[in-house]
C-alpha cells in the first residue's frame, strides 16, 4: 500500500462571496498547536479590509431586505453544511487548538449556529412592540438591523468563538467583516467554503486573515462601518480602536478583558447591540 | 384574427400523490390497525373512493395517550430544547422534500385546487414546523416567564378544509413547547396527516410524541374527554366547540377552540374598487370558502355599491370551477355530500327570504361535489344568509352609509374571527381595525397568514390564539 | 385630426386646462404595489392547451415589432432585419410575418424598401428617442423627417421630466402635437415605466397618453432598466379597457424590453385576455417590442411541430 501525497489546502481571503489573495501578495505561516506548519494563510492589508467593507455594504440592502423566514432558512441550511463537514471541522479544530474536545467543540459550534437560526423570524416579536401611546395614534417600534458589523474574531477559540460572534449578526440582517483570529485563522477560511456553498449572499460575511492589530484600527475607524466588535482585539489596544469608532459614533459590542467562556449558553445581547429601533407612528381617524 | 383561447387541463400527476390502497393509525412510533370500523376516504371532485382507512377504537384512544404520556415523561419533557428543535427543524425539511407529493395528496382527499395546495398549504405548513423549532430552546424569551413548563399530553382535533395545515399548527407548537400530541385528523380527509406520521418517522421522532387517530366525531369525544389528556385543542364549528368546552367544564383540562366565523369584509367609497374586487374574490372564493375567516359578509358604502356588484361580477365569472388535480382550477370541489346539501340548503333560504340570488355562468362538472360561486346582492342583517356561516362559495352583500354603521354592522355577530377592511385612507384603517371586534383584521389584503402573526377569534368564534409569540401560550403551563 | 379629447364622453373639461388635468390624473385610484404583484404573478400560473400553444405562438409572432435601435445600425443591418419580419423562418413558409420593423428616423427608407408589400409594418421611434430632452421643434422635425420617409407608425417618448415635475399640460400638448405630425401613421406612447417608478404613475401616465390621442401605450425604450414587466403591463391592460369601458375606443398596449421568451410572451398573452380581454389579441392591438425573442418563438414553435427541443443553429442570426 502507497503512502499518498495529499493535495494541500491554499487559504485565501474570503470577499464577496469569492476567494481572493490579498491584494498585498502577502502571507504567513500558520502553526498547530505544537509549533508545526499548517498552511500559509493570507496576510490581508487595509485596502483588503477596504474592499471587504464595500462587498458589506453591496450585499446589506439585498440581506436586510429578505424576510425574517428566508434568513432563516439560509442559515438552517448553513447548518446542515456544517454537520456535513464535521470530520473536517473536527480535524481543523484540533490541530489548530491542540484540544482533545473537538467533537464537543464542532457540535456545540453547529448547534449554535442552529440557536441564531431560530431567532431571525422571532427578533421582532421579542424586541418590538406596539407603543400604547396616549393620544389618538398607532404607534409601533420595530428592531432594524444596523447596517455593516467589523467583528474581532476571538483568538483562542477559532471556530465556537468564531460562529457565537458571526451568527447574531447575520440572523438580525446586519452584514459584516470578520477578521479570524490571526494564529488560529483556518476554521474561519473553512467556515467560509461552507458559506460559499450555501445560499448565503457573497458579501455577507467577509472573512480577512492576518494580522489583527495591523487590520483593526482601518475598521475601527472606516465611516461606512456602522458596528464594531472588538471581542478579539488584545487588551492593549482595546481603548485605542474604541477611540477611533467614536470618530464616527460607531455602536460597539460589549466585551470585556480576556477571552469569553464560548460554552455557555448565549444571551441576546450579542443581537441587541447590532439592533437600531425604529419608531413609526400614524393617525387613527374617521 | 379569432381567438383560439383554452386553457389546458393542465393535470398534475395523480401518481405522485403514492396514493395506497389502506392507510393505518400512527401510534407509538408504529402504523398500526385500529379496531374501529374503517372509513372510505372520498374524492370529492369524481366522487371515487381514494382508499380504506382504518379507525380508532376507545380502547385505541387509550393506547394511544398512554404511549403519548410515556414519551412525555420518559423522553419529550426532560429533551433539551436544542435537540427537540432539531426534530422539528427536520420535519419542516422533509415536509419541504416531499412537498409536491403532499400537494398533490391533499388536493385529492379534499377537493381543493392543486394551485392552492402546492402554493399555500403545504409551503404554509412547513413553515410552521421551521417557525416553532426555533422556539423550543427560546422559550425563556417569550414573555411567560424564564422557564415555562409544558402542560403534557395534548389531545387534538382538526377539521377537513385544511387537513395538513390545520395538523401543523396543532403539532409544531406543542412539540415546540415540549408536550406530546394526539391528533384525530377529520373524517374525510386523514390521508395527509398520516403522511405526516410517515415524516415523523423519517425524522426519527420518539415513538410516542406524535400519534395520529383517524376516525369520526365519536374518536374525537373520546380523545377530548380522556382523563390522560391534559391540554385540548379544537378547530371546528362552533356548535361542537361548545359541547366541549362543556364536557371539559370542571376537569381542569387547559382548552382552546378555533371556531366558526362570519367575516365583514367592508369596503369604503374610496377603495380602489379593482383591488378590493380582488380582495373581496379571494375572501370567499379561496378554498371554496371553506375558511373560518372567509370575508362571508360585503359590506358595501351605498354610493359605490352598485358599480363595485357589476366589477364583482365580471370577475367572478372568470373563476374556473373543475378537477382539483388541474392547475387551471380556480374553484375545486366541496368537501363532501353533506357539506354541499347545506351550502344548498342555505342558498334556497337565501331566495325565500328574500335575497337576489346571482350565480357564476361557469361551467361546472357533472360528476363530483361542485357549487358555482354565487353572490346574494339586497342582504339584510337579519337574514340567514348573513348571520349564519354557509362555508361554501356563497357571498352575502349588504350596504352601509357611514363608517360608524360600517363597524356597527361588522360587529352585530356572536362571531369574531376576522374582518377586511378597503380604503385608500391609512387613519380610517387604523381607527376601523381598532373598531373591530375581532381577533385578525386584514387592511386592503386578506387571507393573509404567517406562522409569526397570532390567529384566533373574539367571542363565539373561540379563544387562544395559534402563530407568534401568543400562540405558545396554548401549550405551556402558564 | 379631431381634438383628441372632444369626441370622448365627458373628457373635455378634463383637459381644459393643467389644473383640470392634474385633479383628474390624481383622482384617479391608486394603485397597489402588493396587489398588483400578486395578481401578475398569480396569472403567470395559467397553462396553455397544446394546440393553443401554436395558435399563441403563431399570435405573439404576429405580435412582433422586429427591433434595431443602435448608434452602430446600418442599410444592410436594417435590410436583414427587414427580410427577418417577412419570413422569419426560412424552412417554414406558413409562419406569419411580424408585426412591424422598428428602427431609428433614417432607417425608415431602407426598412420600408426592405419590407416592400408584404403588409409588415414600418415603426419608427421619434422625439428625441430615447431620452426625450429637446425642444419642440427638434421633436417634430424627427417625427416628420420619419412619416415623410415612409413610416407607418411613430412610437415616441414623453417628456418624463415634465411628467415627474408634474406639468401634465405640456406633456399632454406635446403628445396632441406629435399625433397631428403623425398624419396617418399611428402613434405609440412611450411612457418608460421605469423611469415613471410608481405604479400610481405608470396609471396616471396611461391615461394622459389615452386622452391625448395616441393609439398605443407602450411601456419602454428599452434602453433603460427595469424595462416591460408583468405587473406594470397590468396596469396599463386595465387603462385601455377602462377606455374602453368609459368611451367605447379600442386602445393598444406595447410592452418593450425585456421579453425574451415563448413563456414570458404567453404570460403577456394571458394578462392581455384576462385583464383587458378576448378583443385585444390581435396585433392591431398588442405588440411585443422585441428583438431576441422572435428566434425563441420560432424555437418554441419548431419544438411544438417536431417534437423535440430544437437549438439556436434552427434560426437565423440577422
Amino acid at each position: 500500500m502507497s503512502d499518498r501525497i495529499s493535495v494541500a489546502k491554499t487559504y485565501k481571503l474570503y470577499i464577496g462571496g469569492a476567494f481572493p489573495r490579498s491584494e498585498s501578495g502577502r502571507s504567513y505561516p500558520v502553526s498547530d498547536s505544537r509549533g508545526g506548519f499548517l498552511a500559509n494563510a493570507a496576510q490581508g492589508s487595509r485596502k483588503d479590509a477596504r474592499d471587504a467593507v464595500a462587498a458589506a455594504r453591496k450585499a446589506f440592502a439585498g440581506w436586510s431586505g429578505a424576510t425574517a423566514y428566508n434568513r432563516g432558512q439560509v442559515l438552517y441550511r448553513v447548518a446542515e453544511l456544517l454537520e456535513g463537514r464535521r470530520e473536517q471541522f473536527v480535524a481543523e479544530v484540533s490541530a489548530s487548538e491542540g484540544t482533545k474536545r473537538g467533537e464537543a467543540i464542532v457540535d456545540a459550534a453547529i448547534d449554535r449556529w442552529v440557536w441564531y437560526a431560530g431567532w431571525t423570524d422571532k427578533i421582532a416579536s421579542v424586541f418590538g412592540s406596539a407603543n400604547p401611546v396616549a393620544g389618538p395614534y398607532f404607534s409601533f417600534s420595530v428592531p432594524e438591523p444596523t447596517g455593516v458589523v467589523a467583528v474581532l474574531a476571538p483568538q483562542s477559540s477559532s471556530l465556537l468563538g468564531l460562529v457565537s460572534v458571526v451568527a447574531p449578526v447575520i440572523a438580525t440582517g446586519n452584514t459584516c467583516v470578520v477578521v479570524a483570529s490571526q494564529e488560529r485563522p483556518l476554521p474561519a477560511i473553512t467556515l467560509s467554503e461552507v458559506l460559499a456553498t450555501s445560499d448565503v449572499p457573497g458579501g455577507v460575511v467577509n472573512v480577512l486573515t492576518g494580522r489583527t492589530a495591523e487590520i483593526a484600527p482601518w475598521l475601527a475607524a472606516h465611516a461606512d462601518v456602522n458596528a464594531l466588535d472588538l471581542t478579539g482585539a488584545p487588551d492593549a489596544v482595546k481603548a485605542d480602536l474604541e477611540r477611533a469608532a467614536a470618530g464616527t459614533v460607531k455602536r460597539l459590542v460589549r466585551s470585556g478583558r480576556g477571552e469569553p467562556d464560548w460554552v455557555r449558553e448565549p444571551d441576546v445581547s450579542r443581537m441587541r447591540a447590532v439592533l437600531e429601533t425604529k419608531t413609526v407612528w400614524h393617525p387613527m381617524g374617521v | 384574427m379569432s381567438s383560439n383561447w383554452e386553457y389546458a387541463p393542465a393535470p398534475e400527476s395523480r401518481d405522485i400523490a403514492n396514493l395506497k390502497p389502506a392507510y393505518r393509525m400512527f401510534v407509538d412510533g408504529k402504523f398500526v390497525e385500529g379496531s374501529g370500523e374503517p372509513l372510505k376516504t372520498v374524492n370529492p371532485a369524481t366522487e371515487e373512493v381514494l382508499a380504506e382507512v382504518s379507525t380508532a377504537s376507545p380502547a385505541d384512544v387509550d393506547t394511544a395517550v398512554k404511549a403519548a404520556r410515556r414519551a412525555h415523561e420518559r423522553v419529550w419533557g426532560k429533551m433539551p430544547g436544542a435537540e427537540r428543535a432539531k426534530y422539528v427543524f427536520r420535519i419542516a425539511r422533509l415536509i419541504q422534500e416531499r412537498a409536491r407529493e403532499l400537494a398533490v395528496l391533499e388536493s385529492l382527499d379534499n377537493g381543493k385546487p392543486i394551485k392552492e395546495s402546492r402554493d399555500v398549504d403545504v409551503p404554509t405548513a412547513a413553515a410552521h414546523f421551521f417557525y416553532h423549532a426555533g422556539w423550543a430552546d427560546k422559550l425563556g424569551y417569550a414573555g411567560f416567564g424564564p422557564d415555562p413548563r409544558p402542560l403534557g399530553v395534548a389531545g387534538q382535533v382538526i377539521p377537513w378544509n385544511f387537513p395538513l395545515l390545520m395538523a401543523a399548527w396543532k403539532i409544531a407548537p406543542a412539540l415546540a413547547c415540549g408536550n406530546t400530541v394526539v391528533l384525530k385528523p377529520a373524517e374525510t380527509t386523514p390521508l395527509t396527516a398520516l403522511v405526516l406520521a410517515e415524516i415523523c418517522q423519517q425524522a426519527e421522532l420518539p415513538p410516542g410524541v406524535v400519534n395520529i387517530l383517524p376516525g369520526a366525531g365519536d374518536v374525537g369525544s373520546e380523545l377530548v374527554n380522556h382523563p390522560g389528556v391534559d391540554k385540548v385543542a379544537f378547530t371546528g364549528s362552533t356548535e361542537v366547540g361548545k359541547l366541549i368546552q362543556r364536557s371539559l367544564a370542571g376537569t381542569g383540562k387547559k382548552l382552546t377552540l378555533e371556531l366558526g366565523g362570519k367575516a365583514a369584509n367592508i369596503v369604503f367609497d374610496d377603495a380602489p374598487l379593482d383591488q378590493a374586487v380582488e380582495g373581496i374574490v379571494n375572501g370567499i372564493f379561496f378554498n371554496q370558502g371553506h375558511v373560518c375567516c372567509a370575508g362571508s359578509r360585503l359590506l358595501a358604502q351605498e354610493s359605490i355599491a352598485e358599480e363595485l356588484l357589476e366589477k364583482l361580477r365580471h370577475r367572478v365569472s372568470t373563476l374556473r370551477v373543475g378537477d382539483s388535480l388541474d392547475k387551471n382550477t380556480d374553484v375545486g370541489a366541496i368537501n363532501s355530500r353533506a357539506q354541499l346539501e347545506r351550502i344548498q340548503e342555505l342558498a334556497a333560504a337565501g331566495d325565500a327570504e328574500g335575497a337576489q340570488r346571482w350565480t357564476s355562468p361557469v361551467p361546472v362538472p357533472e360528476k363530483g361535489f361542485f357549487f358555482a360561486p354565487t353572490v346574494f346582492s339586497d342582504v339584510q342583517q337579519s337574514m340567514r344568509i348573513a348571520r349564519e356561516e354557509i362555508f361554501g362559495p356563497v357571498l352575502s352583500v349588504l350596504t352601509f352609509r357611514t363608517p360608524d354603521e360600517a363597524v356597527a354592522k361588522a360587529n352585530n355577530t356572536p362571531y369574531g374571527l376576522s374582518a377586511g377592511i378597503w380604503t385608500e385612507k391609512g387613519s380610517r384603517i387604523l381607527w376601523a381595525a381598532q373598531r373591530m371586534r375581532a381577533g385578525v383584521v386584514w387592511a386592503n389584503t386578506f387571507n393573509r397568514f404567517d406562522p409569526t402573526a397570532p390567529f384566533g377569534g373574539y367571542q363565539e368564534s373561540g379563544f387562544g390564539r395559534e402563530g407568534g409569540r401568543a400562540g405558545l401560550e396554548a401549550y405551556l403551563d402558564v | 385630426m379631431l381634438d383628441p379629447a372632444s369626441g370622448s364622453s365627458g373628457m373635455s373639461d378634463v383637459t381644459r386646462d393643467d389644473a383640470s388635468l392634474r385633479r383628474f390624473l390624481h383622482g384617479l385610484p391608486g394603485v397597489d404595489q402588493v396587489g398588483v404583484e400578486q395578481r401578475a404573478a398569480g396569472l403567470a400560473t395559467r397553462s396553455i392547451k397544446k394546440a393553443s400553444k401554436l395558435w399563441a405562438i403563431d399570435t405573439a409572432i404576429s405580435m412582433v415589432d422586429l427591433t434595431t435601435l443602435e448608434g452602430a445600425d446600418t442599410p444592410g443591418k436594417v435590410r436583414t432585419l427587414a427580410a427577418k419580419a417577412r419570413r422569419p423562418d426560412p424552412e417554414y413558409a406558413d409562419v406569419p410575418h411580424v408585426g412591424a420593423v422598428c428602427v431609428y428616423p433614417d432607417m425608415v427608407a431602407t426598412a420600408v424598401a426592405g419590407v416592400g408589400d408584404s403588409g409588415v409594418g414600418v415603426a419608427s421611434v421619434a422625439t428625441a428617442f430615447p431620452s426625450g430632452r429637446s425642444n419642440r421643434a427638434v421633436k417634430l422635425a424627427d417625427t416628420e423627417m420619419a412619416v415623410q420617409a415612409g413610416a407607418t407608425e411613430i412610437d415616441m417618448v414623453i417628456d418624463r421630466g415634465a411628467f415627474l415635475s408634474g406639468r401634465y399640460g405640456q406633456v399632454y400638448e406635446e403628445i396632441v402635437a406629435i399625433k397631428q405630425a403623425c398624419g396617418d401613421a399611428h402613434l405609440k406612447v412611450i411612457l418608460e415605466t421605469g423611469e415613471l417608478s410608481t405604479y400610481d404613475n405608470v396609471r396616471r401616465a396611461s391615461w394622459l397618453a389615452l386622452l391625448a390621442g395616441g393609439d398605443f401605450i407602450k411601456t419602454s425604450t428599452g434602453k433603460v432598466s427595469p424595462a416591460a414587466t408583468l405587473p406594470v403591463t397590468h396596469v396599463m391592460l386595465q387603462a385601455v379597457r377602462d377606455w374602453h369601458d368609459r368611451t367605447g375606443e379600442l386602445r393598444g398596449v406595447k410592452p418593450a424590453g425585456g421579453i425574451r421568451t415563448t413563456k414570458d410572451a404567453i404570460r403577456y398573452l394571458v394578462a392581455v385576455h384576462e385583464v383587458a380581454g378576448e378583443q385585444w389579441l390581435t396585433p392591431t392591438l398588442f405588440r411585443f417590442g422585441a428583438s431576441s425573442l422572435l428566434n425563441d418563438l420560432l424555437m418554441q414553435r419548431r419544438t411544438q411541430l417536431e417534437g423535440h427541443y430544437s437549438g439556436p443553429d434552427y434560426v437565423t442570426v440577422d
